[in-house]
């Protein structure tokens, strides 16, 4: 079965494949399989010339997955060459992922898919759809059925964020 | 455990009659109130919890952000909009920060909790300089209001007291400098060690230049944008705490005046629970939550519906929960102090001892929490106990006494003038003695003034402690004054003379 993944509000299937580095493995020595790639800021790093070649010369389209002490900042001047930007979260209590999406769209612009994987379920949705994510990879035994409803957990947001520019106060009707 | 939240420590009389029949019917009876203005509940059945809840909604009452690793509530002066010392009503801004950290989509895993507290007075009664983010609310030249922005205070393993970030703050760029601050902590705060998570310690290691650097780089991005704060918006919120329809009253009461001097356990009540109110003719009355035998910041239903029928009488229908863990009526008429008092003592809340070593602060402790290494109430009921007698009190005069049961220092003890921290050495209780420590403008860390002692030990060290003060005190210096004049090594050698043998010693006296 393909892997599912929710988007636009509902589980489709995923083609992107996560490329992770095993330990003492360098950057430049991974292996790329075919296919659309989520690969790791140190592998973006030193193969940028051949993930973009791949891009331009195959049509394959180039994502990077970043870890929580990831810099945005790293990347803002690649942000471009990104079809999907991932974000890990290898707990759900590691929440530097959130400020990660936030610059991504707040700060950056980026306009692609933000995508969240990892250790994430029912209760994070809510803040991640608000932060940028727009795609969610549910943890090991998370429920989709529950993590879909949760979008939907509160009618009204007092805060800005990237799904609302405008904080509540300013959209108010006097 | 369940912790009910109380925003800026401001209920209505509805309320707390609310709190009074959830803790009767899903509780023992009683519940307790917390440094952080806030209702625990101990002995809750988890599967109750949603339909406690749902009670609590119909209130506006909840429980969200009472833990975790989120923004907690925001703590305020028990004063607010009736101290005469006001610069600004700091309630208005508690609010705004509530409505902003409520489900902060960015901030709600931090690396560890984050506590935020704001005084609006000239005199910090909110402790603000040990939390995470304190705000003093300041005026310009222009008069034009502002915040002095203290960061990475805080008690715990690592006592700490917050660092000046930004001496005037602007009050419109509240928001986007709060958010530009926690994002930081968000991102560089050590997330490899619970213990060294708090924003303290990243304050610490980067220094306060370097932090106050990066927060004004992050706000940058940030200021100006749609988070800065509007008239509009701030007068919306400020109109919901318009001052009560007072009354004009004289200065003084000519009936309360004759009652003070005809009745001596009133006059010394209205000396220690009754204080001055920015408008003639009122006072702010704080009901006791302090009295040996229960433990500091309990309340049982009954007394908390005392408390709601008296503010519904007295006082505008309002209760405040203060950080010192009593409840404050703060807008009674002189005239009607009499017979609040005396209502007020027939539910047990009218100890008249606020400040001095009777109104301890103490966390629940080994009794309750799962953390504890040792016990803090029944320590609070011995010293209790032992300076029960009112007249000795009051000669006594002005003492902080703080008891936490461990190092996360809920009962913060290093801001008393005596702190008592519960340790465990080899699985017993032991209690270690700190000096000096107080809350405030001039808030300060106590120092340890040597080794532990036994339970059994501890009321003979405070009284021998205290006995140090009285043998050296100047006319009308209180303990922390002398304590400042004299210096930790007398009340040290004090402490450590004539210690009874502790009573595993004793015991293999008597064994051998």
């Amino acid at each position: 079965m393909a892997k599912q993944i929710i988007k636009e509000r509902r589980l489709q299937d995923d083609a992107w494949k996560v490329v992770t580095l095993v330990d003492g493995e360098a950057p430049f020595d991974v292996c790329l399989p075919v296919g659309p790639l989520l690969v790791p800021l140190a592998v973006w790093k030193a193969k940028k010339a051949c993930l973009i070649h791949r891009e331009y010369e195959h049509g394959t389209p180039l994502g990077i997955w970043l870890a929580p002490e990831d810099k945005v900042e790293d990347i803002a001047a690649d942000i471009d060459d990104f079809t999907v930007i991932a974000v890990h979260f290898p707990k759900f209590a590691d929440g530097r992922g959130y400020s990660t999406a936030r610059l991504l769209r707040e700060r950056y612009g980026y306009d692609g898919e933000v995508r969240a994987f990892g250790d994430i379920g029912r209760d994070q949705i809510f803040y991640l759809n608000r932060a940028g994510f727009d795609a969610f990879v549910l943890g090991e035994g998370k429920s989709a059925e529950d993590a879909l409803a949760a979008f939907d957990d509160f009618p009204e947001t007092y805060q800005a964020a990237a799904d609302q520019p405008d904080p509540l106060f300013r959209r108010r009707v006097a | 455990m369940l912790r009910l939240a109380v925003p800026y420590g401001l209920l209505s009389a509805p309320q707390l009659r609310k709190f009074a029949d959830i803790a009767r019917r899903h509780d023992r009876g009683f519940g307790h109130f917390t440094t952080r203005h806030n209702l625990q509940l101990n002995w809750v059945q988890l599967p109750q919890v949603p339909e406690i809840l749902a009670e609590l909604a119909e209130h506006e009452l909840h429980a969200i952000q009472t833990s975790g690793n989120c923004i907690r509530n925001v703590t305020t002066d028990h004063f607010a909009g009736v101290a005469a010392d006001e610069i600004a009503d700091p309630r208005p801004w508690a609010e705004i920060l509530r409505q902003w950290s409520s489900f902060h989509p960015e901030f709600a895993y931090l690396p560890r909790k984050f506590k935020v507290a704001i005084s609006g007075a000239t005199e910090d009664r909110a402790a603000i300089q040990v939390h995470d983010l304190g705000l003093q609310v300041v005026r310009d030249p222009n008069g034009e209001i502002g915040f002095k922005v203290y960061a990475g205070g805080g008690l715990g393993r690592t006592p700490l007291l917050g660092q000046v970030v930004q001496e005037f703050l602007p009050w419109q760029h509240l928001l986007t400098y709060t958010e530009a601050l926690i994002r930081v902590f968000n991102r560089y705060g050590r997330r490899d060690n619970a213990f060294k998570a708090r924003i303290k310690i990243l304050v610490k290691a980067l220094g306060r230049e370097e932090f106050a650097r990066q927060v004004e780089a992050e706000w940058a991005h940030l200021k100006d944008g749609p988070a800065t704060l509007t008239v509009a918006e701030v007068e919306r919120v400020a109109a919901q705490f318009v001052a009560p329809a007072y009354e004009t009253l004289a200065e003084d009461d000519l009936c309360h005046l004759a009652h003070l001097r005809e009745d001596k356990a009133f006059s010394r009540w209205v000396e220690r629970n009754v204080q001055a109110h920015k408008v003639a003719g009122y006072a702010a009355v704080t009901l006791s939550l302090k009295k040996p035998g229960a433990a500091p910041g309990d309340a049982t239903s009954e007394q908390m519906e005392a408390a709601a029928d008296l503010a519904e009488r007295y006082s505008f229908g309002e209760i405040r929960v203060s950080h010192e863990q009593n409840l404050i009526l703060a807008d009674v008429p002189q005239r009607e102090l009499y017979t609040v008092w005396h209502r007020a003592k027939a539910a047990g809340l009218a100890s008249p001892t606020v400040g001095l070593i009777q109104d301890l602060i103490a966390c629940p402790g080994g009794d309750f929490c799962a953390l504890a290494n040792a016990r803090s109430l029944p320590i609070a009921a011995a010293i209790q106990e032992r300076f029960e007698d009112l007249d000795y009190q009051h000669d006594i005069g002005e003492l902080e006494l703080n008891i936490s049961g461990c190092m996360n220092s809920c009962g913060h003890h290093h801001l008393g003038a005596i702190g008592i921290l519960g340790v465990d050495k080899n699985g017993q209780e032991w209690y270690q003695v700190t000096l000096g420590g107080r809350q405030g403008n001039d808030a300060r860390i106590g120092e340890v003034i040597g080794r532990s002692f036994a339970a059994a030990e501890l009321p003979d060290a405070v009284e021998r402690l205290i006995g140090a003060y009285l043998a050296h005190r100047h006319a009308d210096e209180r303990f922390i004054d002398t304590f400042d004049r004299i210096g930790i090594e007398a009340f040290q050698s004090a402490a450590y003379t004539q210690t009874r043998p502790h009573p595993h010693q004793s015991r293999r006296v008597a064994n051998g």
